[in-house]
């Protein structure tokens, strides 16, 4: 019984977002659009941090190196869109960074993993703010082309036809999200945020398991920052700034840690509060600040927690 | 061959040595059990053999081979199991995810990130059987946290022996059980086959004598004696700083 | 008029309805045992009573005046102290820290300082400056106990004191605990070891899945081979 409500809600919530572009004006289906590669994103942190119980500020590294691998190929090295290389790139760049990383950062306890994570993906916002000739600093890469795929009658250049594009790879995305989770390597990843030692005499191998989880949790941002890139045309060091990771970590926290859905919901709550309220004041951050101090205040466990709560009423 | 040598460890935190040039053997399927006053060094020494903790000296065998530095998760595919003194159980997880993490550590599916956890049928059997075994069957939906201390303290009991390791480290198992959840794992336990070697740490007099083949006792780090259960119980100086007088 | 009377009491946990329609009285002086099987909610009757978890429905009453849903720090200010399972000391505080920090006035009955917890534990006095973190369980156990006892409460509660302690250790507790029964401090005990709850305790209630299923003098429950035997198990 349990079950079948959840389908059906994801039925419902499908079937608004298949009809999005006909009934809402184009502004919104560009801001839906949006919403829907930062779900990606927080969904892919809350893999690692929901689940693996490994709080992150350094996420944006991974869907920022996409995000720039996809610029490079698409302006200086093919001078125009090259979709299947561009994308398996930026993807297989953002996992090589967590292969990378994942090395030094998962020895460490957890405030010194936060720590290091934090400067090394800081370090990346440096080069990338630094190398000019590659990067254009912080000019950042303007002209990136969305992909060609006129061949199966797609204009991408038309807000309708990116929308459904953007749409399908977060359906694939999200289904395989869920798949992991539940999977039996989900089941370990939480076995792990609840007791490390436990796992240890059990007989698993906790840094093994958490460096997997790393790179998964890599390969979906990468695919975020991917989407992202083709969306704004451009690319800049803010794509790999903490304050992108900082707003990650709260669209997972106000939507709920661990629930994997509910970091979508943050992501589009901070998503349309960020686009809306910044159209009305310039105090917009403010208003941001106060609802996730409302929300850890009155709701901590988050806004899936709370629906789900308020519907067993 | 001998199922745990240890060959003279000693532990030292900064200027405490928890542990002193201990070296004593056990043989397969041999009943230890290991007694001494609370801050004597039981559960460092469990510490040490089940690789949480590095000794300071000394080696450290099992089934002939040196473990010494070997990492807890290898111990554990060697044969080593523990329960813990202080509950160590996934406390925001069911009880029945708990005991399936216990299952699907001595398989190869915690490598598999698409299946879902819910079609592994032949694990969710033997899960279910345990279960109604420890008559935990109805529970399996309640997150650990909310069950009480004693059926707390159970499930550390199964979660640990559902794994079948031949060599078994028991941390004070029966405390926060009842008398009677005592007297059934104690007849399990008794009921085991050679198969599986048992250490114990238990304060419960009964329990341990009940159990024991041979016992250990441990004084501020040192191996005070260990011999056959008679003589350690009726040995002046154990009663002395352990047992206590008869009232 | 009891010292402690509870009456009628629902406590959940969570979704969990653990105390199912509790009532029990202490009176002034008296030690009351509380026994039963694990999960019984003995735990959570005390939790109840000092506040960590308090009823839904129900309600307590001590020394005349309602205590239901007040604060934790209320109800210990109204004079009830509790010995909680586990012991719970603070690590990093030393012996002599715990003590001062818990020290405070009383009401009425007997009353314990610092110093008469070091008198009547000189185990402790010994280790005045350790940090609770290096203590033993016994030791530890002995500071728990000396902790609520400094607080000059006027009921204390204990959640099974002996468990997990050496044989030589719990004999310790024990005569501490008859101690203090021999100065008159009104007690509730949680015990799983019934012979001993049965020597000392002055009235026995017995729970089972959140009520009381049976109440008597020690002496009638002792005789009662079947009772004991259906919801202890001994």
């Amino acid at each position: 019984m349990k079950d079948k409500t959840g389908l059906v809600v994801a039925l419902v919530l499908f079937a608004c977002l298949i009809v999005v572009p006909p009934l809402l004006p184009t502004f919104y289906t560009g801001l839906v659009t949006l919403i829907l590669i930062f779900a990606i994103f927080a969904m892919s942190l809350d893999i690692l941090q929901g689940y693996t119980g490994l709080a992150s500020l350094g996420h944006a590294a991974f869907l920022g190196t996409a995000a720039y691998v996809v610029a490079i190929l698409n302006v200086k090295v093919f001078k125009g869109p090259h979709f299947t290389v561009e994308l398996i790139a930026g993807i297989l760049s953002a996992a090589f960074v967590a292969a990378i990383f994942g090395l030094f950062v998962l020895r460490s306890r957890q405030t010194y993993f936060l720590m290091i994570l934090l400067a090394s993906s800081m370090m990346l916002w440096g080069i990338a703010f630094k190398w000019r000739s590659l990067t254009g600093g912080d000019d950042g890469l303007p002209g990136i082309a969305r992909p060609n795929l006129s061949a199966i009658h797609l204009n991408l250049a038309n807000t309708t036809h990116f929308y459904y594009f953007v749409l399908l790879f977060f359906l694939i995305a999200i289904i395989l999200m869920y798949l992991v989770v539940r999977s039996s390597f989900g089941h370990t990843l939480m076995g792990i945020r609840e007791s490390e030692t436990r796992m240890q005499a059990l007989g698993y191998n906790i840094w093994l398991q958490k460096y997997l989880a790393f790179i998964v949790s890599s390969v979906f941002a990468g695919l975020a920052g991917v989407l992202l890139v083709y969306y704004n045309g451009f690319v800049s060091p803010s794509e790999l700034h903490l304050v992108l990771s900082a707003e990650a970590l709260i669209m997972v926290i106000l939507g709920g840690s661990g629930t994997l859905f509910g970091p979508a919901i943050g992501a589009a709550i901070i998503t349309l509060i960020k686009n809306f309220v910044s159209g009305y004041t310039e105090h917009w951050m403010i208003i941001l600040g106060a609802i996730y101090i409302a929300t850890v205040v009155l709701a901590p466990q988050g806004v899936y927690r709370l629906i789900k709560q308020l519907m067993r009423k | 061959m001998e199922a745990l040598v240890v060959e003279n460890v000693s532990m030292d935190f900064g200027g405490l040595r928890a542990l002193n040039a201990l070296s004593f053997s056990v043989s397969v399927g041999e009943r230890l059990a290991i007694i001494g006053p609370n801050g004597a060094g039981k559960t460092t020494l469990f510490q040490i053999l089940s690789g949480m903790l590095t000794p300071t000296t000394g080696r450290i065998f099992a089934f002939g081979k040196e473990i010494t530095k070997l990492p807890p998760h290898q111990r554990a595919a060697l044969g080593l199991g523990r329960t813990f003194q202080i509950t160590n159980l996934f406390f925001n997880l069911t009880v029945l995810d708990n005991l399936l993490l216990g299952l699907e550590a001595t398989g190869h599916t915690r490598f598999n990130p698409v299946r879902p956890v819910s079609t592994y049928g032949r694990l969710l059997k033997q899960a279910e059987e345990i279960l109604r075994q420890w008559g935990m069957w109805e529970r399996r939906d309640v997150p650990v946290r909310s069950l009480s201390y004693g059926e707390q303290r159970q499930l550390e009991i199964v979660l640990t022996l559902s794994q079948k390791r031949s060599i078994l480290l028991l941390d004070e198992p029966t405390c926060g059980l009842s008398p009677e959840e005592a007297k059934s794992f104690t007849a399990m336990i008794s009921g085991f086959s050679r198969d599986f070697t048992v250490l114990l740490i238990d304060h419960d007099m009964d329990v341990t004598f009940e159990i024991a083949e041979k016992v250990m006792v441990l004084h501020y780090g040192q191996l005070l004696v260990h011999g056959l259960p008679g003589e350690v119980k009726s040995n002046p100086r154990v009663q002395e700083i352990y047992m206590g007088a008869e009232e | 008029m009891s010292l402690l009377e509870v009456r009628d009491i629902h406590t959940y946990y969570g979704d969990s309805h653990v105390l199912q329609g509790l009532s029990l009285t202490a009176e002034k002086g008296k030690l009351i045992a509380i026994l039963g099987r694990n999960g019984a909610g003995k735990s959570t009757l005390l939790r109840s009573i000092i506040g960590f978890t308090p009823p839904r429905e129900g309600t307590i009453r001590f020394d005349g005046k309602e205590i239901t849903g007040l604060s934790p720090y209320r109800i210990v200010k109204a004079g009830i102290g509790i010995v909680p399972q586990g012991r719970r000391v603070f690590s990093s505080l030393t012996i002599r820290e715990h003590l001062d920090i818990a020290a405070r006035e009383g009401g009425d009955g007997p009353r314990w300082s610092p110093d008469d917890i070091f008198s009547l534990f000189p185990r402790l006095q010994e280790r005045a400056r350790a940090r609770a973190k290096t203590l033993s369980g016994g030791e530890q156990q002995m500071l728990a106990i000396g902790r609520a006892l400094v607080g000059n409460p006027a009921l204390l509660m204990m959640d099974e004191p002996t468990e997990g302690l050496a044989p030589i250790m719990v004999r310790e507790v024990q005569r501490i605990v008859k101690e203090i029964k021999a100065r008159k401090l009104s007690m509730v005990l949680v015990e799983q070891d019934s012979a001993f709850a049965l020597r000392l305790a002055d009235y026995v209630y017995i729970m089972s899945r959140g009520t009381i299923v049976y109440e008597s003098e020690p002496a009638k429950l002792r005789e009662d081979a079947e009772i004991r035997s259906r919801y202890l198990g001994v």
